[in-house]
């Protein structure tokens, strides 16, 4: 899941009798399944944790493009980097429909920017783990998207408009994402016993961190049963992290590879398996910015940033002076 | 801080004989380049044969509060549709 652990600013969900009549109102379109659209009403904390979530996910989309622009060069068939391109270049288009989503909530794209430049706001915990050889790119494609689809696949569903169309888009496109990711994978798998070790390996490092992604458990807190109400946020972490589990073990006996967890067993009862939680307290620090890329990530993010900006300033300049010489032209010709 | 390029809502057209269609908005410093984005950003998997873009500045929409006044006038009038009218079944296809 790309946004972990947003806060709402409430303290849980707000009792039916200490709603206004309008926050009731509000309550009752989401509970009939109808949709908000931007300029509607909407109680200022729907906003501000909108604002968030959808932040904190573009946010990921655009920093996602880091640890996989990484091996753009060095791929190792110029087929597989066309493919890498294609879906580096997703990533960035993803980011910017959830931006323009968050825009509709009245935050411009700068302040989200320098939010996330200055540490402010977050983005998921995973792509702080650096990716050290090309079987960790198959690993990303199918373990982080096969991740991130399990999360975005029901947010499909959520009351925002403008996040739900953004999502529609988005898992239209990312099934690609995770299938050649497994694609390198079977390749990696089938191939020499060194590739074969390098995809395991990656499959070793990328396991617990694929879990974090949903984030700790949150039965019990009063964030998410607010955002469940809102619909902004429809499973808790722990059912999307179990139908992760259940739905990628098989996919690794197919590859021949081993889920790096002794004690991952199937429970007949509740027809899903049983497995090790990932170490909170590294995810803990991570989000805290102390995992192995978060200063790259934030260094690289800023430079780009500063780097262009000679070149959107000087388009602005450019259009400013079109737009003038059209207006002139346009008066000398009446 | 430098100036933000101004948003632009984008329309395609997925194929001959349909609609524009709105289909999202993006940042651009000028019409040409607002075209060039949609292209990138909304288009990489066949969706269009057409791309109209607009700044969203321009765009003049109703209020949510005006719902009522503007819609609900159509409810009543179930004899604009053509279920409304009973025509016997000898009459055949009408």
């Amino acid at each position: 899941m790309y946004a972990q652990m947003v806060k709402t600013d409430g303290k849980g969900i707000k009792p039916d009798a200490e709603m206004t009549p309008e926050e009731r109102r509000f309550q009752a379109r989401i509970d009939a399944g109808e949709k908000i659209e931007p300029k509607e009403w909407m109680p200022d904390a729907y906003r501000q944790t909108l604002i968030r979530q959808i932040g904190q996910h573009a946010h990921s989309e655009i920093v996602g493009q880091l640890p996989e622009g990484n091996w753009i060069t060095r791929a190792p068939t110029l087929e597989r980097k066309a493919i890498l391109l294609a879906k580096v270049q997703d990533e960035a288009g993803h980011g910017l429909y959830l931006y323009c989503a968050a825009e509709t909530l009245g935050v411009s794209r700068d302040e989200l920017t320098e939010a996330l430049l200055s540490g402010k706001m977050k983005y998921s915990s995973i792509f702080n783990y650096p990716t050290l050889t090309w079987a960790d790119i198959g690993a990303v494609g199918w373990l982080v998207d096969g991740a991130a689809i399990m999360n975005q696949v029901p947010l499909q569903r959520t009351s925002y408009g403008p996040y739900s169309r953004a999502m529609i888009r988005i898992c239209k496109e990312e099934s690609f994402h995770q299938r050649q990711g497994y694609d390198i994978m079977m390749k990696m798998a089938q191939g020499t016993p060194e590739q074969k070790r390098m995809a395991q390996d990656a499959l070793d490092r990328f396991w617990y961190p694929s879990l974090m992604m949903f984030g700790p458990s949150d039965k019990d807190s009063v964030h998410s049963a607010q955002s469940m109400a809102w619909k902004i946020k429809i499973n808790t972490n722990d059912e999307l992290r179990q139908k992760f589990v259940d739905q990628t073990v098989p996919q690794a006996e197919y590859l021949g590879l081993s889920i790096p967890d002794p004690d991952l067993s199937w429970n007949e009862d509740k027809g899903g398996y049983d497995f090790s939680q990932p170490d909170w307290s590294e995810f803990f620090a991570v989000l805290k910015g102390n995992g192995p890329c978060n200063r790259d990530r934030i260094e690289a993010r800023q430079q780009a940033w500063d780097d262009g900006r000679w070149f959107r300033d000087g388009l602005s300049a450019h259009a400013t002076k079109a737009q003038a010489r059209r207006a002139a032209s346009k008066v000398a010709a009446e | 801080m430098s100036s933000e390029w101004p948003l632009w809502e984008v329309f395609i057209r997925g194929q001959h004989g349909l609609n524009h269609r709105h289909v999202g908005s993006l940042h651009a410093p000028d019409a040409e380049l607002a075209i060039r984005h949609a292209r990138d950003v909304y288009t990489r998997r066949n969706e269009g044969v057409s791309i109209w873009v607009v700044r969203s500045a321009d765009i003049s929409a109703s209020s949510p509060s005006e719902k009522g006044p503007l819609f609900e006038p159509s409810n009543d009038k179930v004899y604009r549709h053509p279920t409304f009218y009973d025509i016997p079944d000898d009459v055949g296809h009408m």
